[in-house]
């Protein structure tokens, strides 16, 4: 593992400076030079045909320059899910339609001289809608009365199952062994559902997107994006404007969790541009983020297995049931996750089957959301588990460490359950799981507490419950990477990749990488990341890829420019090359100390002889996705009079590899547990009857503030994953997995109730004891 | 309306619409972009100023409400010895992921410093509830403003 001047050390996150003097720039701080500002008319309804549009009113308002709608923009089908091409997502969107499929729904758009302007046409737009029947139930999607919500020509790029007649978006299926025999087997079998809930990623920074051109008449687009090579391609497809036309910035952006991996905005401000020949403008509302943009796909998630005496599961069905709203992004992909990041962590089960499906709704439209459909699985397996465990005498942490998998071992699902196409087959080649358990159980004093119900107050209970799970590293034969780097006089490197930085400090990370590898202080790197005329390609920040994948190509990169400068150095100190090293921004010759520094190397190259520019470029893609592990834990103290459960105390113990920086991997799972916090315990999206959001505002979709939060422990446990850059994985998304699940069994610890469904609020635990006639 | 205000120190005058949002004016009118819109409803506090030393949302602030007070943002405290004790003591702690709150947050950690140069963990708490951070999960935060208070004693 060696001795690492950048990796493993908690540098200084390289834009940390300039964000906080609110100097470094968001898409909205951009200066555009008098822009077009764009405003959206949503439909009220959640179900309709578009009998009429009237806009001759909206396009007299002073300052209206364009008003578009489906009468007169082009009717290209295409997704707005940010994947890579072919996506698996069906083409079943387009810009404007003549039917409106969920309240949130685009309608039109207006393009005024002033956001007053804007906003005011698109209010005297006049549209009549002739109802149709909503669908809101998921479970009754597939019935055969139910309302049809895609019935033209809406296709899948991708062999899937796709069947718009039905409203199924995705269905996949999978198994092995011989179920039937694996259930009658069984000493008993346990079957249960579990339910998880919409909800918004809350990026502070709410979607923007603005267009303009440059000199030559090129259409620059700069928005908040996780996925700016992916913008550009969607934007020529739906646009037909060629690819060389476009290039795509990604400024600062302020948080995506998989909101932002899709192409919404930017088609309408390409649009609005090319048009009017003028740049163009425009940044959501709170609100419009809330109705409009994606959401964590709500899924209902059935487990039945066939139990031994002893713990052993001999067969396990896992059956998700996933409402996808109006839109198939990311349909089929976060359902095959539901599986695939987690029925391998049990690999020891040889009759399984999985069955999911995903269906349309007349409801907001599903998308990536951090943990992309694992969190939904790991509600449902985690409860599961602690059920087993119990109903077979045992704790909880012996029995994860009893079944889970291990280094050297694979799983059948690894290979079954790709996302959008077949998976690949895998060996564990790092998993401190066990030690994950272990370090978290001391950390929040499992064992004097566990099943204790100590009273806290008067009417008061403490419980505690656990939670693991794993993730992935990128998409395995899909996602690609790309770094190049060129050295400057100085002996400092410009380091340029396309990976997306979206807050989550990629791009120092990144410089880490490659300091390491040319033994330098990571100040001696130079980052440019995320410019599609600037820098190579990258599929994006997503899939908990950037570490693993763009670092992967960062090192490879890296790894040639070493080797240029002791070819260098070699003809510069008359040394065999075998005989040199890099140290401290030197070349040293081993044998005879003599040392030549890299801005010597530098000067030598570019004016003295032989010239030419040290420089290098590599891609890098993964032919395995290692999975990260957690532990989680929660101590929940129950008020019995009110069913409020409250946090008191959260523990995530990670191996993620190798850390490159432990502060962000820190922060990275501290970040993803408050949200998955948030998420089981209060975030709520509350729909009226007719399909609206009714609480589309901070004040009343709650989100926890500094004061929610409990003690938090987050601790790292260090493997070594030898696929990996330096022994790195991933540490993004998998945070958020445990937190539903650990709260789930701690409540069920305190009280004694099962809570099969999210957001666990005061009200249905309060309900759930009524029922269980415990308070 | 005629509206002039101290603004990070200097004087300004403009004539504008008294109900305009300060948010927009000190984005648009001065291209103070440290001040950032999250929500414009008053519930996240990425447009936090200091308006004569108490913390405000900008965005429901109508500028002709600051007339005849002293406005500060980010980019008048970031002149500041204050602000780079916050500043250094937020890198060290991870208290900067996407950094669209961190501006909101740093002003709402002035309004508490300068009412009370130590604080302990639940004021810390309560004093910058009024922002929201989803990327952070608040307790590198909470540290930064910690460690600040601690290094920077004396300069509040
Ligand atoms: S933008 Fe002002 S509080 Fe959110
Ligand atoms: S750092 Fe991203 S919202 Fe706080």
């Amino acid at each position: 593992m060696g001795d690492y001047i950048n990796i493993g050390r908690s540098v200084r996150k390289i834009d940390a400076l300039s964000l906080a003097t609110g100097a470094d720039k968001f898409t909205d701080d951009y200066e555009i030079h008098d822009p077009l500002y764009i405003a959206i008319l949503y439909s009220p309804v959640a179900h309709a045909e578009i009998k009429q549009i009237d806009v001759s009113a909206a396009e007299k308002v002073r300052g209206v320059v364009d008003v578009l709608y489906y009468g007169n923009v082009q009717r290209v089908l295409h997704t707005t899910a940010g994947q890579g091409y072919p996506e698996p997502s069906p083409y079943d969107a387009l810009l404007f339609d003549r039917r409106v499929r969920f309240v949130g729904d685009r309608v039109a758009l207006a393009a005024a001289e002033t956001r007053e302007a804007a906003i005011e046409a698109v209010k005297k737009i006049e549209v009549k809608y002739r109802d149709l029947e909503p669908l809101f139930d998921m479970e009754k999607a597939m019935d055969e009365s139910a309302p049809r919500i895609h019935v033209d020509d809406e296709y899948t790029k991708i062999p899937a199952e796709y069947r718009p007649e039905q409203n199924l978006a995705a269905e996949i299926k999978i198994g092995f062994g011989d179920l039937e025999r694996g259930f009658n087997e069984a000493d008993f079998i346990e079957e249960q559902s579990y339910r998880m809930h919409y909800a918004s990623h809350c990026a502070i920074e709410p979607h923007t997107s603005c267009a303009y051109f440059d000199d030559r008449g090129r259409l620059v687009i700069v928005t908040a994006t996780q996925v700016p090579f992916h913008v550009r391609r969607i934007v020529s497809t739906v646009l037909d404007i060629p690819v060389m036309m476009i290039r795509v910035i990604k400024p600062r952006i302020g948080g995506g969790f998989g909101g932002k991996q899709e192409v919404i905005l930017e088609p309408l401000v390409a649009l609005v541009a090319w048009r009017n020949k003028r740049p163009a403008k425009v940044v959501m509302s709170r609100k419009e983020v809330f109705i409009s943009s994606r959401t964590r796909h709500p899924m209902r998630v059935r487990l039945k297995t066939g139990v031994k005496r002893d713990g052993r599961i001999s067969a396990i069905e896992m059956d998700c049931l996933m409402n996808t709203g109006a839109y198939g992004t990311h349909a089929l992909t976060v359902l095959a996750n539901a599986g695939g990041k987690v029925l391998p962590l049990f690999n020891k089960i040889e009759n399984l089957k999985f069955h999911g499906r995903s269906v349309y709704t007349n409801l907001p439209v599903g998308g990536a959301y951090r943990g992309y459909g694992a969190t939904q699985g790991y509600f449902a397996f985690n409860q599961h588990m602690d059920i087993i465990a119990r109903r077979t005498d045992q704790d909880i942490t012996d029995f994860f460490k009893r079944w889970h998998i291990r280094e050297g071992e694979t799983s059948a699902v690894f290979k079954a359950l790709g996302e959008g196409k077949e998976g690949v087959s895998q060996v564990i080649n790092s998993c401190k799981l066990d030690e994950c358990i272990d370090r978290g159980a001391g950390a929040i004093g499992w064992h004097g507490k566990r099943g204790k119900r100590i009273e806290s107050g008067r009417n008061r209970v403490k419980g505690m419950g656990m939670a693991i799970a794993m993730q992935g590293s990128g998409i395995p034969g899909i996602d690609m990477a790309a770094a190049s780097m060129k050295m400057n006089d100085d002996g400092s490197f410009n380091l340029y990749v396309g990976a997306t930085d979206i807050g989550t400090g990629s791009d120092t990370i990144l410089a880490q990488i490659a300091a390491e590898v040319l033994k330098i202080p990571v100040e001696m790197i130079i980052v440019l990341s995320s410019d599609t005329d600037l820098t190579p390609f990258d599929t994006g920040a997503y899939a908990s890829s950037t570490t693993y994948i763009s670092g992967g190509a960062v090192e490879k990169c890296a790894e040639d420019i070493k080797n240029q400068l002791l070819d260098t150095a070699s003809v510069m100190l008359k040394a065999e090359k075998d005989s040199l090293k890099l140290d401290a921004g030197k070349v040293i010759d081993k044998k005879t100390g003599k040392k030549v520094p890299y801005d010597k190397i530098a000067y030598h190259t570019l004016y003295i002889q032989d010239q030419f520019q040290i420089q290098a470029q590599a891609s890098c893609t993964a032919s395995e996705s290692p999975p990260p592990f957690i532990a989680q834990f929660a101590e929940v103290d129950v008020d019995r009079s009110t069913g409020k459960a409250e946090v008191v105390k959260f523990v995530s113990a990670v191996d993620c590899g190798q850390p490159v920086n432990p502060v962000l991997a820190e922060g990275q799972v501290e970040g993803a547990v408050v949200n998955g916090l948030s998420y089981a315990l209060c975030e709520d999206y509350i729909f009226n009857s007719k399909g609206r959001m009714v609480n589309p505002r901070f004040w009343d979709y709650k989100i926890y503030t500094a004061a929610d939060i409990p003690e938090i422990i987050t601790i790292v446990v260090n493997s070594f994953e030898k696929s990996g850059p330096f022994g790195v994985k991933s540490v993004g998304e998998i945070g958020i997995n445990g937190p539903a699940p650990a709260v789930a069994n701690a409540i069920f610890d305190a009280v004694g109730v099962r809570m099969y469904e999210t957001p666990m609020t005061p009200e249905k635990v309060w309900k759930r004891m009524k029922e269980e006639g415990v308070n | 309306m005629k509206i002039s205000f101290v603004l990070n120190g200097r004087d300004v005058l403009l004539d504008t619409d008294p109900l305009r949002r300060l948010l927009d004016v000190l984005r648009d009118e001065f291209n103070l972009t440290g001040v950032k819109e999250g929500c414009g409803e008053g519930e996240c506090g990425a447009c936090s100023v200091l308006v004569n030393d108490k913390i405000m949302y900008s965005c429901i602030l109508p500028v002709g409400s600051v007339d005849g007070s002293r406005v500060l943002t980010i980019e008048g405290y970031r002149e500041t010895e204050r602000y780079k004790v916050l500043q250094e003591a937020f890198t060290e702690a991870g208290s900067v992921q996407c950094g669209f709150c961190t501006p909101g947050f740093i002003m709402a950690a002035e309004a508490l410093l300068s009412e009370d140069a130590s604080p302990d963990e639940k004021s810390i708490r309560e004093a910058i509830s009024g922002n929201l951070c989803r990327c952070t999960g608040y307790s590198m935060i909470v540290d930064g403003i910690k460690i600040a208070s601690r290094k920077g004693r004396g300069l509040w």
